[in-house]
C-alpha cells in the first residue's frame, strides 16, 4: 500500500489541460479522473496479510491427550484485491473557468487540496486570452458557423482599417467600464498612475470586460482576433463577433473560439489528450506549483496594485504584447 | 454438565444485539449449547449463538425452534445472509477431529434448562476448559460484502485462488448468496472440470466465472447438450472454447435460443454457412446480445448510408463489430468521412476500419494532413494515403511515415484546433 498511498498523497494541486473542440468539460473531467484512478490502481498491490489464529492442538511431544493453544500466522484473504476491489474508486477533481463544448483551449483543473487554490484563482480575477476566428457574410441564430442561417450579406466594402477602427472603439468603451467597475477614485494620484499604465481591473463581479482586442489576420471573409478579457463566457465572445459584423454594416459568425491563456496557465502548460495519465499530470502539477504559489500570493496580497496579471505588460490600443513568461 | 459462567457473557459481549433479545432469555437458552459444543469444535458455538438469534426473530429470518430447519429459512433482501448450512460443512473440513453432534432436542427443552443453577462470571475455570473456550466474534448474519465470510469459507477461498473477482460478484446479492451456499466439492468442481474439458485454461477460469457465476446453477446435462448442439453445427472444439471465453453467457442460453439466433444471422446477412460461422467465432457476443441493434444497424447501412447489400456483407465479414456499433457514432463518422473528407462509398467499403475508430482521431489526423497539404485519398493519383493507414497506425508511425512531420509538430498543430 506504500507506493500507492504515497502517489495519492502527492496528488494535490493545479494543472492545465487542452480541451479539444467538441468535448464537454464535464466529460473531460470524468475522463481525467478515470485515467488518474487507473494509474493509481495500477501500482504495486500490498503484500498479502497474515492473521494470527490460536489453534487447538496436542502438546508437542507428550503422550497424553492434553490440548494447548498454539499461535500460528495464517494468510488471510480479507484484504485481497479480488475480495475488496480496487483500492481507489473516486477522486475529487475541480474545474476552473469552464469552456463550452465548441470552444477549445486551456482548461485549469485541480486535484485534492488544490481545489481551494481554484477559489483563490477565481478571486484573483485574472484575465484570459482568446483567439477568435470570424467569418464575414453570414449571420446565424447562435452566432456559430453551423447554426441556423438568418442572413447573408456582402462584405466587399470591409477593409482592414475599418475593422481596426471598430476594434479600437470597442476597447475604448470597455476601458470606461473597467474604471467604473474597479471602484477606484480616479481623482487620487495612485489611481491615475495605474490608469495611465493600464493596470486597473475590477476585483469583484462585473459583466464581460475587454481589456484589449486587436486583429491579427484579415483575409476576407476570414479574420482572426486576439481578445484579452475577463468575466466572459464564450457565447458572449461569439456575440461580440456578430456585433463587429453589424458595426461593419455586414454580418459575421464566429468559427472558432480558443483560449490561449487562463491567468498564469498558458498553452505550453496545457496537456494534450495523449498525456492525460498519472505521471504526466503529476509532473505538470509539480512544474506549475511554484508559479501558482507566487502568482496567487501576489494577487491576493491586500493593498497591492492590481496588475493585469499575464505574461504581457500593460495593454495599449494599438497592440498587445504577449510575451512568454513574465 | 455444569456450564461455566464465563462463556455466556463472552458471546454476549462480542455481538451487538437488537432490542428483541433480552438478557434473561439469553441466559436461559445459552447455557446448554455453550459448554457441550466447546469440545473440539471450534466454530460451532458461533453457529448456535447465531442460531439462537435466528430463533428470536432477527429481522431477516423466520423463527424456528430447531436449528436444523433454520438453515433453510434465510431470506435475502439486500443483504448476503450467512449460510449456516454452507459454512458448517466447510468449517467441518477445517477441523479434522470427529465431532460429537449433541442432541439438541433434549437439551434445549425449557424444563431441563430451569434446573441448572445460574452461572456467575467470577466462577473459576480449569485450564483445560479455559483452553477450549472459543471466543471468536460470530459471523455477521447479514452483510453487504463477502469480505466477512471469505476467511471462514473454503468455497470462497478456493474461488479467490482461482482468480474469481468477488468484489464484482457481491454487487449482485443473489449471486453472493448462491456462492455461499455452494459446496466446492459437490457442485463447483463438476462445473470446473466441465469447463476445463471444454478447453478453458486455468488462468481463464477466474475471469469467466466472474462474468458468468450463474453457470453454477445450470444443470450439467443441459450444458453438455448445448455444447453437443454447437458441435453439430460444425463448430470445432477449439472454436467453441474461444467462443465461450469471449462470450461467457453463451452456455447459459438454451438450445432453442441459440438455434434462433444462428438462424436469424443466417437469414439477415445472407452469408454462406462457413462465413456465418467465422463471423460468430470472431464475435460470439452476437449470439448473447440483443438482436434489435443489429436489425437497426442493418437498416442504417442500407437506407441511411446507402451501401449495397454485398458491400455491407463484405464490410461485416472484415469488421464484425460494425453490427453492434452505436448508431449515432456510425452516422457521425460516416458524415465526416463521406462529406468532409470526400471519400466515395467504394473506398469506405475497402477500409471498414474507419467505423471502428474514434471520430476525434479521424478528424485530428485529417485536419493535420490538410494543413500539410497531404490529404490525398484518391488511389488513382500520386501520394495516395489509404484510410486504414490513416486510422489504424499509432501516432508516431503516422507522423513519421504518412505525414512526414515530427510528433512535436503534430502536437503543436493539435493545440491550434
Amino acid at each position: 500500500m506504500g507506493s500507492r498511498r504515497l502517489a495519492l498523497a502527492q496528488l494535490h494541486g493545479l494543472f492545465a489541460v487542452y480541451k479539444p473542440p467538441g468535448m464537454k468539460w464535464k466529460h473531460l473531467r470524468d475522463t481525467v479522473e478515470l485515467q488518474l484512478l487507473k494509474g493509481l490502481n495500477a501500482g504495486q498491490p500490498p503484500a498479502p496479510e497474515q492473521r494470527v489464529r490460536f489453534l487447538l492442538g496436542p502438546v508437542e511431544g507428550s503422550e497424553e491427550k492434553a490440548l494447548t493453544l498454539t499461535a500460528t500466522s495464517v494468510p488471510a484473504l480479507t484484504n485481497h484485491p479480488l475480495v475488496c476491489g480496487p483500492a481507489f474508486t473516486s477522486l475529487k477533481i475541480g474545474v476552473g473557468h469552464r469552456l463550452d463544448a465548441q470552444a477549445s483551449g486551456v482548461l485549469v483543473l485541480a486535484v485534492g487540496h488544490g481545489r481551494s487554490l481554484l477559489t483563490d484563482m477565481y478571486n484573483a480575477h485574472l484575465t484570459k486570452d482568446y483567439m477568435v476566428r470570424g467569418l464575414l457574410g453570414k449571420a446565424t441564430d447562435d452566432f456559430c458557423e453551423d447554426g441556423r442561417l438568418v442572413e447573408k450579406s456582402t462584405y466587399d466594402h470591409v477593409t482592414r482599417e475599418k475593422l481596426d477602427r471598430i476594434l479600437a472603439l470597442i476597447q475604448g468603451s470597455h476601458q470606461k467600464a473597467l474604471v467604473m467597475y474597479s471602484n477606484l477614485d480616479l481623482q487620487t494620484q495612485e489611481a491615475y498612475d495605474m490608469a495611465v499604465r493600464g493596470l486597473i481591473r475590477p476585483m469583484n463581479k462585473s459583466p464581460m470586460l475587454i481589456i484589449g482586442i486587436r486583429c491579427l489576420h484579415f483575409a476576407p471573409p476570414e479574420f482572426l482576433l486576439e481578445v484579452r478579457c475577463m468575466h466572459e463566457t464564450q457565447k458572449q465572445l461569439r456575440k461580440l463577433v456578430h456585433e463587429i459584423g453589424l458595426e461593419l454594416k455586414t454580418t459575421a459568425v464566429c468559427s472558432q473560439v480558443r483560449r490561449t491563456r487562463d491567468g498564469f496557465f498558458t498553452l505550453d502548460d496545457a496537456l494534450l489528450r495523449t498525456r492525460w495519465d498519472l505521471h504526466s499530470i503529476q509532473d505538470a502539477i509539480q512544474a506549475a506549483a511554484p508559479r501558482v504559489a507566487v502568482e496567487l500570493e501576489k494577487s491576493l496580497r491586500p493593498g497591492c496594485s492590481p496588475t493585469l496579471a499575464g505574461p504581457g505588460g500593460p495593454s495599449s490600443a494599438s497592440g498587445l504584447e504577449n510575451d512568454a513568461g513574465h | 454438565m455444569a456450564l461455566s459462567a464465563q462463556q455466556i457473557p463472552r458471546w454476549f459481549n462480542s455481538v451487538k444485539l437488537s432490542s428483541l433479545i433480552t438478557a434473561t432469555q439469553l441466559g436461559k437458552h445459552f447455557q446448554r449449547p455453550g459448554r457441550t459444543l466447546s469440545h473440539g469444535f471450534s466454530a460451532q458455538p458461533q453457529m448456535s449463538s447465531d442460531n439462537c438469534f435466528l430463533r428470536w426473530g432477527f429481522k431477516t429470518y423466520r423463527t424456528s425452534s430447531l436449528w436444523n430447519s433454520s438453515q433453510s429459512t434465510n431470506s435475502s433482501r439486500q443483504e448476503i445472509s450467512s449460510a449456516q448450512s454452507a459454512l458448517l460443512p466447510s468449517i467441518n473440513e477445517q477441523t479434522q477431529k470427529t465431532q460429537r453432534i449433541p442432541s439438541f432436542d433434549s437439551e434445549l427443552s425449557l424444563e431441563a434448562l430451569d434446573d441448572l443453577p445460574p452461572l456467575s462470571p467470577l466462577q473459576p475455570v480449569s485450564e483445560e476448559e479455559a483452553i477450549q473456550i472459543i471466543a471468536n466474534p460470530p459471523l455477521p448474519p447479514d452483510t453487504f460484502t463477502l469480505r466477512d465470510y471469505v476467511d471462514h469459507s473454503e468455497t470462497l477461498q478456493k474461488l479467490v485462488l482461482l482468480g474469481v473477482d468477488l468484489s464484482k460478484i457481491e454487487k449482485h446479492p443473489d449471486a453472493a448468496n448462491l456462492l455461499l451456499r455452494l459446496n466446492f466439492e459437490k457442485d463447483i468442481k463438476q462445473i470446473l472440470m466441465f469447463l476445463k474439458d471444454l478447453g478453458l485454461e486455468d488462468n481463464q477460469l477466474g475471469t469467466y466465472l466472474t462474468k458468468n457465476y450463474a453457470i453454477f446453477s445450470e444443470d450439467l446435462e443441459n450444458l453438455k447438450t448445448r455444447v453437443a448442439y454447437l458441435q453439430s453445427k460444425n463448430f470445432s472444439k477449439a472454436h467453441i472454447a474461444q467462443m465461450v471465453r469471449n462470450a461467457p453467457f453463451l452456455l447459459s442460453f438454451s438450445v432453442e435460443r441459440l438455434d434462433n439466433r444462428l438462424g436469424f444471422f443466417q437469414k439477415e446477412l445472407e452469408l454462406s454457412m462457413k462465413k456465418t460461422r467465422d463471423l460468430i467465432i470472431r464475435l460470439p457476443r452476437l449470439l448473447t446480445g440483443s438482436l434489435e441493434p443489429v436489425k437497426e444497424n442493418m437498416k442504417v447501412y442500407h437506407l441511411e448510408l446507402g451501401f449495397k447489400h454485398n458491400e455491407i456483407q463484405h464490410m461485416i465479414t472484415r469488421v464484425p463489430k460494425m453490427l453492434t456499433a452505436n448508431k449515432r457514432k456510425l452516422t457521425e463518422t460516416f458524415d465526416y468521412v463521406h462529406n468532409v473528407m470526400s471519400i466515395p462509398h467504394h473506398l469506405i467499403v475497402r477500409f471498414p476500419q474507419v467505423f471502428n475508430t474514434r471520430l476525434f482521431k479521424i478528424k485530428e489526423r485529417h485536419l493535420f494532413l490538410t494543413y500539410l497539404g497531404r490529404a490525398q485519398y484518391d488511389p488513382t493519383k500520386l501520394n495516395y494515403i489509404s484510410l486504414d493507414k490513416l486510422v489504424s497506425v499509432p501516432d508516431e508511425i503516422f507522423c513519421e511515415e504518412i505525414a512526414k512531420a515530427s510528433v512535436q509538430d503534430f502536437e503543436k498543430f493539435l493545440k491550434t484546433l
